[in-house]
C-alpha cells in the first residue's frame, strides 16, 4: 500500500475514479492502467483515454487472510483479477460477497469505494471495487438477519 | 533477444561462499557480507586485494535495514576500498542480475577477478515493514493499492492454475514436502527439518488457496562468488565450474496485465536464450534450481524451462521424481522454502548450490551422482524479472 502524499492519488484520479484507460488507435488494442506508449506500436501509435466497461468476469481470485499494512480493517477480503467485457483485466478487491461464494467466472460490476485511509489524519484513498452482479450479496445479509432472528427466539 | 556480443570471453566461478541463512539476529547486514564473502576468497585462492570490482545483489537494504549505498558498506567492511563496488537491484532476482553484470564484467574482457554476491538483511524490519518492502517490487499504484499481498500474487496464479490443469492441493503441497526433505540436509539451510503433507495442507491459510507451509520463511543471508576468465580458472582451483549461459528477460510488472497466468513469460524468454547461448536442451540438465518463493512456482518453473509439458508438472510430484535420486531433481539445497529467502541473496545462493553439486561437494543424501550441467532460475517479484544460469564442469 503507498502512504504516499496527496499528488500520487490525485494524478490517478482518472483510472481509479472513472476506470479510464488507454486505447491505441493505430492497433486498437486497449490496456489498463494507462500508458503513454503503446507495446505494440511504440512511437507510430497513438494512444487516447478510454472508460472501460464497468461489467466483467472473475478471472482468478483470492482471499488475503494476512493483510498488508493499512487494510487489517478488511481481512479477510477477497483479491482478483477481473476479465471486463472488452477483455482487459484489471486487479480489484470484490465485495459485498461472502469469501466462500466467490468463484472463477462469476459475473461482476464496478462500484466506488473507499481503499484505505491513512490513519486518523491522513488521506481517505478511493477507487473502484467490483461486487457480484447476481443478488448473493444481499442473499448472505438477509441469511445472517434470520440467525440473529432465531437466536432471539431460544 | 540475441546475444549481442561476437567475441566474447567464457566465464568460471572459481570460489563460493554462502552464510548460514535463517533469522540471524546475531549478524547484521555488513557482518552477512563477511561471512559469505571470506569463505569465497578462500574457495578461490586468492587475496581481498586481488578482486578488481564488487557487485553484489541487494533488493531493499533501505526497508529492511535501514541502510542504503550497500555496495560501497560491503566494500567498506570487506577490507576492500578503493575497490569499486557496486550495489544491483530486480527485487528478488537481485542476486540473479548481480551474478549476470559480473558476468558480462568478465566475459567482455574489463574485469579479470570479480566478487559478485548477494545479501539481505530483513529480520530487522518489523513484519510488517518487511511485507511493505517486499510489496515494493510489485505494481504499487494498481497491486499493492487494492490490497494486493505477496502471496496474493501468488494465490491468484494458483488459482487459475488449479482450475485450469487441475493440480491437486496435495500435490501442490508436495512441493514443500520435498524441499523441507532436502533442507534437512542442507547445514546452512533456515528450516531443517522435514514435514508432512498433512501438515502443510492444515497450516493456516494465508491467501487462498495457498497456506502458510506454501510460503518461503522471511530469511537473513548472503552469498558470494568470485569470478575469472575461463582460460585462466585453472591457476586457481582444480574443479572450476563454468558458466555456460546468464540470461535475463523482463515482463509486465503487474501480473493482472500478462495474458496467461500460468506460465511467467520471461521464463520460457531467458531460457530458451540460455539454452541456445549454452547449446543445450532441457534433457541434458541434470540439476536444478527454482524460485520457489510459493510452491506453485516451483510448478510452474518446470514448465517454462521445458522440463515437463504444460499442466503436466503435477505428476512428476506424484511420482516422487524431483527428490535427489529421482529423474529431475530439484532445489536439492532446500530451495527457498526450506533453504530460505534471504531475497537480494537467493540468485546467487542458488547458482552456488550447482558449482557445489557440480564439484560432488553437497553433503551426504542431497548429493546427486555425476551431475555434469546445473540449471538456475531466479524470478523478480511476481516475473517481471527473470535471470536463467546454466554452469557446467
Amino acid at each position: 500500500m503507498s502512504m504516499l502524499g496527496i499528488p500520487s492519488h490525485w494524478r490517478r484520479r482518472k483510472e481509479r475514479y472513472r476506470l479510464i484507460g488507454s486505447k491505441c488507435e493505430a492497433c486498437g488494442k486497449v490496456f489498463f492502467p494507462r500508458r503513454e506508449i503503446c507495446p505494440n506500436c511504440r512511437r507510430r501509435g497513438r494512444v487516447i483515454d478510454v472508460e472501460l466497461p464497468g461489467r466483467g468476469k472473475v478471472y482468478s481470485y483470492t482471499v488475503i487472510r494476512v493483510p498488508s499494512e493499512g487494510f487489517e480493517y478488511y481481512a479477510p477480503y477477497i483479491i482478483a483479477i477481473v476479465e471486463l467485457e472488452n477483455g482487459v483485466r484489471v486487479m480489484s478487491q470484490i465485495v459485498d460477497c461472502n469469501p466462500e461464494d466467490v468463484y472463477i467466472g462469476m459475473p461482476v460490476e464496478v462500484c466506488f469505494r473507499r481503499i484505505f485511509s491513512q490513519g486518523d489524519k491522513g488521506i481517505i484513498s478511493y477507487g473502484f471495487k467490483f461486487k457480484p452482479l447476481d443478488d448473493s450479496w444481499i442473499r448472505c445479509y438477509e441469511e445472517e438477519a434470520k440467525i440473529s432472528v432465531s437466536e432471539m427466539k431460544v | 533477444m540475441e546475444f549481442p556480443l561476437y567475441k566474447k570471453r567464457d566465464v568460471a566461478i572459481v570460489g563460493v561462499g554462502t552464510s548460514k541463512f535463517g533469522e540471524r539476529w546475531d549478524k547484521s547486514l555488513r557482518e552477512l557480507a563477511w561471512e559469505a564473502a571470506v569463505p569465497a576468497v578462500e574457495d578461490a585462492g586468492i587475496q581481498g586485494r586481488d578482486i578488481q570490482l564488487v557487485i553484489f545483489g541487494n533488493m531493499s537494504g533501505g526497508l529492511f535495514a535501514g541502510q542504503e549505498h550497500v555496495g560501497a558498506l560491503i566494500a567498506d567492511f570487506l577490507g576492500l576500498n578503493p575497490t569499486p563496488a557496486i550495489r544491483v537491484e530486480a527485487a528478488c532476482a537481485s542476486g540473479g542480475v548481480a551474478l549476470f553484470q559480473g558476468y558480462l564484467a568478465v566475459a567482455s574482457g574489463l574485469y579479470d577477478i570479480v566478487a559478485v554476491g548477494g545479501i539481505e538483511k530483513m529480520t530487522d524490519a518489523p513484519p510488517d515493514r518487511a511485507t511493505l518492502a517486499l510489496a515494493g517490487a510489485m505494481d504499487s499504484e494498481w497491486e499493492a493499492y487494492f490490497g494486493a499481498t505477496f502471496p496474493g500474487l501468488y494465490a491468484l496464479i494458483a488459482q487459475r492454475y488449479m482450475h485450469e490443469y487441475k493440480l491437486s492441493r496435495e500435490t501442490l503441497a508436495e512441493v514443500a514436502v520435498k524441499n523441507h526433505y532436502h533442507g534437512s540436509m542442507n547445514p546452512l539451510a533456515h528450516f531443517q527439518f522435514k514435514t508432512t503433507v498433512e501438515r502443510v495442507i492444515s497450516s493456516p491459510l494465508v491467501a487462498d488457496p495457498l497456506r502458510r507451509d506454501d510460503c518461503c520463511p522471511i530469511s537473513d543471508g548472503a552469498a558470494c562468488m568470485i569470478l575469472v576468465p575461463a582460460e585462466k580458472a585453472r591457476r586457481y582451483t582444480d574443479t572450476p565450474i563454468y558458466i555456460k549461459a546468464c540470461t535475463v528477460a523482463s515482463d509486465k510488472l503487474a501480473l493482472f496485465e500478462r495474458e496467461d497466468i500460468t506460465t511467467l513469460r520471461a521464463t520460457i524468454e531467458a531460457s530458451r536464450e540460455a539454452y541456445r547461448i549454452a547449446k543445450l536442451s532441457p534433457a541434458d540438465i541434470d540439476v536444478i534450481e527454482v524460485h520457489d518463493c510459493f510452491t506453485i512456482a516451483e510448478i510452474i518453473a518446470l514448465e517454462d524451462l521445458g522440463f515437463v509439458r504444460k499442466g503436466d508438472a503435477g505428476r512428476l510430484y506424484e511420482e516422487g521424481e524431483t527428490y535427489v535420486g529421482g529423474r529431475l531433481p530439484v532445489n536439492t539445497d532446500g530451495g527457498l522454502k526450506a533453504g530460505g529467502h534471504a531475497v537480494g541473496a537467493t540468485g546467487v545462493k542458488q547458482v552456488i548450490e550447482l558449482v557445489k553439486q557440480l564439484r560432488g561437494e553437497a553433503e551426504k543424501g542431497r548429493q546427486v551422482s555425476n551431475a555434469e550441467y546445473g540449471l538456475a532460475q531466479n524470478v523478480g517479484g511476481s516475473g517481471a524479472t527473470v535471470v536463467v544460469t546454466i554452469v557446467g564442469r
